[in-house]
């Protein structure tokens, strides 16, 4: 049953979709930009910020980018603006902002 | 060996359960299904099976929680009855279109209004395009039976399709039977352990189930759930084979009593088919050509089976537990007409609605049909094509 989905597209006949259309494979919301459904937006103050990372893993979407153990700017592609990050940093290092 | 008991066909499904010992039940009570999840949580309590009980707090919960464990990869059923599976409506179209081999223990209960607790197949009926396969019990026995057919017809390959295994509310599910049950190491080499090719807590190999479609794609994911729900014909057919080598029961789509040289056949569904049977057997006693045509599987629908079965008739009485309101005839009675004009059978089929909210169906009722019929084709009389039984006028 396992397929490459990449190989699927809106001219493929009913018999090679997937059953239940399921899909094969993760993260390929990576591919669309989901960010333009935000209303708020949080804004990442770095002078502020300690680095102490509780923001990045309860980020529901992943708009947090961590390199070499540092959180970076926001995903704004994927950020939906639910807040979590704001109330989980314990150093104001992210406010919200009305708005996209 | 086979071992005989006598029991309820709600304590029968039951225990079947115990037997397959699934991996998870979500479910939440109604009348007069409640005694399954009961007798079940009884049975985890006392050791006796490890099936995850979840207790949760509507029918609509427990139709989803029943999705969610099937698509974690668990094997996953529930019961209900009535409102229960009203409550059910929206997952249970998720269930059959997100392809997931799960099973419902039905105790067919009439839908409110008027509000009553009593069977009918308005609920089971309801459900008639949701995409399950249904199929329909006339005893304890055959409840037991079904039910342990049920995970190796969901499961197949060729299916993967979920699966309602109904009996009729009281008359079935209360009243005690004898019953002859199967050993618990037959019934596990029977329905077999469950593993799933694709589920979603197979680590490294992730899925996504049930995700938005956009129009380009609705109508082939239907057309393929279609085809799976046909294929699901030989599967069942298959299954009730293998069942019959195991305990020398043999099912089919539906079952034909006496009908091979019968002038006038009454089609049924469920627990009234016992009484339509005992008028067969007085009226051939009179010298009376009659049978009776009791439906099994009602979903995938054997419109062309039945068509052939009953086409060579004078005259076929077509009996509805549940009004459907469309103003023309029950499910059962459109459904079977259609497939007879699409055979090019010109056999004259009356339907008949009969027992709801639990109305007694007697042996008498259903001699009286046989008389209309007969006297309809006798005699020319004029009959109602779409009549009530036992109504008050």
């Amino acid at each position: 049953m396992r397929t490459d989905v990449s190989n699927l597209n809106e001219q493929t006949p009913h018999q090679n979709l997937t059953e239940g259309l399921m899909y094969f494979g993760a993260g390929s919301t990576k591919q669309f930009n989901t960010g333009e459904w935000r209303t708020n937006t949080p804004v990442f103050l770095a002078d502020k910020c300690k680095q102490c990372l509780l923001c990045a893993p309860v980020c529901p979407d992943s708009s947090i980018p961590v390199v070499n153990a540092k959180r970076l700017d926001f995903d704004y592609e994927h950020c939906k603006g639910c807040g979590i990050c704001v109330e989980v940093c314990p150093f104001d290092a992210i406010v919200m902002k009305e708005g996209k | 060996m086979a071992r005989k008991d006598r029991m309820s066909g709600n304590e029968a499904v039951s225990y079947a359960i115990r037997q397959i010992n699934p991996d998870v039940m979500p479910a939440f009570p109604i009348t007069p299904s409640t005694e399954i999840p009961q007798m079940v949580s009884t049975y985890i309590a006392n050791g006796q099976m490890d099936t995850e009980f979840i207790p949760v707090e509507s029918e609509h919960s427990s139709m989803s929680a029943t999705i969610g464990a099937e698509a974690a990869g668990a094997r996953s059923l529930t019961a209900t009855s009535s409102a229960g599976l009203a409550l059910m409506w929206e997952e249970l179209l998720l269930a059959a279109s997100n392809r997931m081999p799960c099973a419902l223990a039905l105790v067919n209960r009439t839908l409110s209004g008027p509000l009553n607790i009593n069977c009918d197949h308005s609920d089971g009926m309801g459900a008639r395009d949701t995409g399950w396969i249904q199929i329909y019990a006339e005893n304890n026995q055959e409840a037991y039976d079904n039910f342990i057919q049920a995970y190796p017809i969901a499961e197949d390959p060729r299916v993967h399709l979920p699966i309602m295994i109904c009996q009729d509310g009281f008359i079935t599910s209360h009243a005690v039977e004898n019953i002859e049950l199967l050993e618990d190491k037959e019934v596990k080499e029977f329905v077999g352990e469950y593993h799933p090719e694709e589920f979603l807590l197979n680590p490294g190999k992730p899925i996504a189930v049930g995700p938005y479609a956009v129009s380009n794609y609705v109508m082939e994911a239907r057309r393929n759930q279609l085809e799976a729900l046909e294929r699901s014909k030989e599967v069942i057919l298959e299954v009730a084979d293998k069942f019959r080598q195991l305990s020398g029961r043999g099912f089919g789509l539906f079952e034909e009593y006496k009908t091979e040289d019968a002038d006038y056949i009454m089609v049924i569904i469920g627990s009234a088919a016992g009484t339509a049977k005992e008028a067969v057997d007085q009226l051939r006693e009179k010298g009376k050509k009659v049978g009776v045509l009791k439906l099994r599987v009602f979903r995938p629908f054997p419109a062309e089976e039945i068509a052939n079965a009953i086409r060579h008739a004078k005259a076929v009485a077509i009996m509805d537990r549940t009004e459907s309101y469309n103003t023309h005839g029950g499910p059962l009675g459109s459904e079977i007409e259609a497939g007879l004009y699409r055979a090019k059978a010109t056999v004259m089929a009356v339907n008949y609605i009969y027992g709801l909210g639990g109305r007694d169906f007697t042996v008498d009722h259903a001699a009286s049909v046989f008389a209309e019929l007969e006297s309809a084709v006798e005699n020319e009389t004029e009959v109602k094509q779409y009549q009530y039984i036992g109504l008050r006028e």
